[in-house]
């Protein structure tokens, strides 16, 4: 009975990670520039392969095998990838690229003078 | 707080040595029995209990997990609506925030805060550019960072 609850639970786990990575790679294709393509990708990517890596953790708990290189993983993947979004997304603005034409405000835009202001 | 810790590490092992038993079990034994020991000298250390830091990381590390996944259902909706209808900004956010290591944290939980992401830091550390899917949920996005992010990592930090 037990080991039927762990199985769906691990179903669960991997058909959620799928799902999230196919989401952002819909989101990447749909969204109209580089920021909101990021939101897609840094978020939904993350959590996608924490939970996939997490179910694989599961199944193979259940055969009695305790791996932690995919705890590790886990570990490497969520300190990591919210940086990678910000890296990217920095070196876009600094490069020049502009933001979608329906963005409303850029406060980045006068930096210098907000931080003159101060 | 780390001498804090250490100095339990320390009584845990005297502990072993009075005992002239080197199992785990009694390590942890040692270990309580210290903890004990550091919570009735309490007055003498300069900084807070260790425990109450071990504490405020463990909620910072649960609002971590809490955010990343109504973020991903947030950025779910807004993806798989028939027409997109979002309306993208970049505002300035100043925060009280000072060192390194607190910038760092409250980056990183902005980043996996539902349609938010920072996009520069400026040079004085003090205002975080950041850039959000929706402009009208700003105000909301604002007192959500400063009533729960910065006050869970100034739990942490002093």
């Amino acid at each position: 009975m037990l080991n039927i609850g762990l199985d769906i639970l691990i179903a669960l786990f991997i058909l959620g990670g799928a799902l999230l990575a196919l989401v952002a790679a819909y989101g990447v294709l749909r969204l109209p520039d580089v920021y909101t393509r990021n939101h897609a990708a840094s978020k939904s990517a993350t959590l996608g392969i924490m939970l996939l890596l997490f179910g694989t953790f599961l199944y193979f708990l259940e055969d009695g095998h305790f791996n932690s290189r995919l705890l590790l993983g886990i570990a490497f993947i969520f300190i990591t990838s919210p940086v990678a979004g910000h890296l990217l997304s920095r070196a876009a603005y600094n490069s020049g690229v502009k933001l979608w034409e329906g963005s409303v405000q850029d406060d980045l835009e006068n930096k210098e003078k907000l931080e003159q202001g101060k | 707080m780390a001498f804090q810790v250490l100095l339990n590490f320390f009584l845990a092992f005297l502990w072993m040595f009075l005992a002239v038993s080197f199992t785990p079990s009694s390590f942890i034994v040692g270990y309580l029995l210290g903890l004990l020991i550091i919570i009735a000298f309490r007055r003498f250390f300069a900084s807070k209990l260790y425990v109450y830091k071990f504490w405020a990381v463990m909620v910072l590390l649960l609002i971590f997990i809490r955010e990343l996944l109504l973020s991903n259902i947030s950025v779910l909706k807004t993806i798989l609506r028939p027409k997109i209808d979002i309306k993208p900004g970049i505002f300035a956010y100043p925060t009280k925030l000072s060192s390194d290591w607190e910038i760092t944290i409250l980056s990183n939980l902005i980043t996996l805060t539902p349609g938010t992401l920072v996009v520069d830091v400026s040079n004085d550390h003090s205002i975080l550019y950041i850039h959000t899917l929706d402009i009208d949920d700003v105000d909301e996005a604002v007192s959500s960072i400063r009533d729960t992010f910065e006050k869970a990592i100034m739990e942490v930090t002093r």
